[in-house]
């Protein structure tokens, strides 16, 4: 029909005609699909290699139209470093969650930051083990519920919430590091902005980029998508606080 | 080509430069550390990639990356180490991973200590990683085997996209012997119609180890299995020195093997009929070659230092053909030729005598 004007296209990187596979209201979907946007933009899809990790993280294979290697958990920095040191001109990224970038594999994500590996990492911080079932990670806020914390957690038993931008800032081979949400459009917005910032840096060879992405996880919430959403931003964003925690090109214009 | 003096560690890391190897991840731990030293050294000046991992568990997963691009990359490591490898190691087999792993034992369980001990057999051959799988592993008894078998450990895990370790222990990394290294003789597979490069041009691949879809696992199960029985068929190398009229046959692996064979050559000067079977490939294991062997023998005597692990494979093998004795030394102590020789000729002088 004349007169009209194509203003979104569903994005190459993603399989055709296959949906997501996650609960209603997750976060996941929204964050693999700005990655996939990303990945059409700079043209890279046929230069790029993914690294999936275990959990709900895991199934990357099954939406992107990209080579995928597996990880066991918490490697997917390690295997990325493997690719990335075999295939320097590859686009490598990781896409974790907290429990395996932030709980089994924080040791890796610390030391590829150190590193300075030219990877990137998306790690999606919902404060739980999503796929098992909601238990207990490493960002669990204290006096959230969680399957192994079922009265709240308790500081005095099992310590604080980790703050994992924070820490990947403070080495000195993260080029940028960045904590997102994606609780409404003008987050989004700004968490696709965090995203191009972190793929730009490994296109231009800098070092380690990182961007935490706060997402709901209202299965193991037990919440409606709606109240994810207050949760989020009235009680999570106020131990995980958005912003940007690293940036080396701060002030140019890269 | 003059034969030169070369540690076996140093040896071990030369011919992985040899054979083309492009990565080494590692984390020290005695007694292999002088093969992260070494490439620590000679990889960066090669324009080749070093990397002292975070942990074991780092290391091995960096050469699950390496090799999902079809790059020869390697780790190595010693018992304690290893242990810490095995679930990327079942990982790799399933998800058809190439890589090698150069393993120098000490002595265990726990940390032990760091003298040369034959203890993680088991852990090299059955594995301690989840599910069915084998790693492939090599077993040198010299330096110069120790080269030989890290040009062929490069070119079979290329060939069947399979872990292989070579097995060695800390007697063979620490000490000297000349060596000529040689050419690496095998011309390797094309890695482009597997390995992940960007899906430029063709459809996407996965390399992964996460089978959910209902049959799936189990048809990835098979197909490996088919791949290990080939292997067993294809690449086995045994040693067999004087087994023909042997009526008592050692089977060792390994240092102990080495000793072993003056214990037997000992034996054969005062008149015993005395063979030794080596298996140079631990696994798969040569089941069929020792039947074969042990078919004409009267008796089998396993030695090993440990408590007695290979011992299982033999006694499987040997299926009864004859009876299966054993001599072993655990803890990191070794077994003179002397103290071999005396339980041979012990079980010799028995050889036919009805109790």
């Amino acid at each position: 029909m004349t007169g009209e004007t194509l203003v979104y296209k569903r994005p190459e990187t993603l399989i055709k005609d296959k949906g997501f596979t996650f609960c209603p209201g997750c976060g996941h979907g929204v964050v693999l699909k700005i990655i996939a946007e990303l990945i059409d933009e700079f043209g890279i899809r046929e230069n790029t290699i993914a690294i999936s990790s275990v959990g709900c993280s895991i199934f990357l294979e099954k939406f992107y139209e990209l080579d995928v290697a597996g990880a066991s958990h918490g490697r997917s920095p390690c295997v990325a470093t493997g690719i990335k040191r075999s295939l320097p001109d590859k686009f490598v990224f990781t896409y974790q969650g907290d429990g395996d970038a932030a709980t089994i594999g924080f040791n890796e994500t610390i030391h590829t930051a150190c590193r300075g590996e030219k990877i990137t990492t998306i790690c999606i911080n919902n404060t739980t083990f999503g796929m098992t079932g909601g238990q207990a990670s490493a960002t669990t806020l204290v006096g959230q519920v969680t399957t192994t914390t079922p009265r709240g957690r308790k500081a005095e038993l099992t310590g604080y919430p980790l703050r994992v931008a924070e820490t990947v800032a403070n080495c000195e081979g993260a080029a940028y590091v960045a904590r997102v949400a994606i609780s409404s459009p003008k987050y989004i917005k700004q968490a696709k902005k965090a995203i191009r910032k972190a793929f730009e840096m490994q296109l231009k060879g800098l070092g380690y980029s990182f961007v935490e992405v706060i997402a709901a996880c209202p299965t193991n919430w037990h919440m409606t998508p709606v109240e994810c959403i207050d949760y989020i931003e009235n009680t999570v964003e106020k131990v995980h606080k958005l912003g940007v925690f690293k940036d080396i090109t701060e002030g140019e214009n890269i | 080509m003059t034969k030169v003096l070369w540690k076996g560690n140093q040896a071990i890391a030369q011919a992985a430069i040899n054979a083309g190897c492009k990565c080494y991840f590692g984390y020290p731990i005695t007694p292999q550390s002088e093969i992260g030293e070494y490439m620590g050294d000679k990889m960066p000046e090669l324009g080749r990639t070093f990397i002292t991992a975070e942990s074991e568990l780092a290391s091995i997963s960096m050469v699950i990356g390496a090799g999902t691009t079809g790059t020869k990359a390697m780790t190595s490591s010693s018992s304690c180490g290893i242990a810490l490898m095995q679930e990327a190691m079942s990982a790799m087999c399933c998800a058809e991973v190439p890589g090698v792993i150069v393993s120098v034992m000490r002595g265990g369980p726990g940390l032990g200590n760091i003298a040369s001990a034959q203890g993680d057999y088991f852990q090299a051959v059955k594995g301690g990683g989840n599910g069915d799988y084998k790693v492939i592993v090599y077993s040198p008894a010299t330096i110069q085997e120790a080269i030989d078998l890290m040009y062929r450990a490069f070119h079979v895990s290329m060939k069947y996209r399979n872990p292989v370790m070579l097995l060695a222990d800390g007697i063979l990394g620490q000490m000297m012997e000349p060596v000529e290294f040689g050419q690496y003789p095998y011309k390797d597979d094309d890695v482009s119609i597997w390995a992940l490069s960007g899906a430029k041009g063709r459809t996407p691949r996965n390399i992964v180890s996460l089978h959910m879809a209902d049959g799936e696992l189990e048809k990835i199960s098979d197909r490996i299995f088919e791949k290990y029985r080939i292997i067993a068929e294809k690449e086995t190398i045994v040693d067999k020195f004087m087994t023909d009229d042997a009526e008592l046959i050692v089977t060792a692996f390994g240092t102990t093997a080495r000793i072993a064979k003056s214990a037997v050559k000992k034996a054969r000067k005062a008149g015993m009929k005395v063979g030794l079977f080596r298996p140079v490939m631990l696994s798969p294991f040569p089941e069929k070659e020792l039947f074969e062997t042990a078919k004409s023998a009267q008796m089998i005597l396993d030695i090993e230092l440990n408590q007695g692990q290979m011992l299982l494979d033999v006694k499987a093998s040997v299926f009864g053909a004859c009876p299966v004795e054993f001599l072993g030394r655990s803890g990191g102590g070794l077994l003179t030729d002397t103290q071999m020789l005396e339980k041979i000729t012990a079980l010799y002088n028995k050889i036919g005598v009805k109790v």
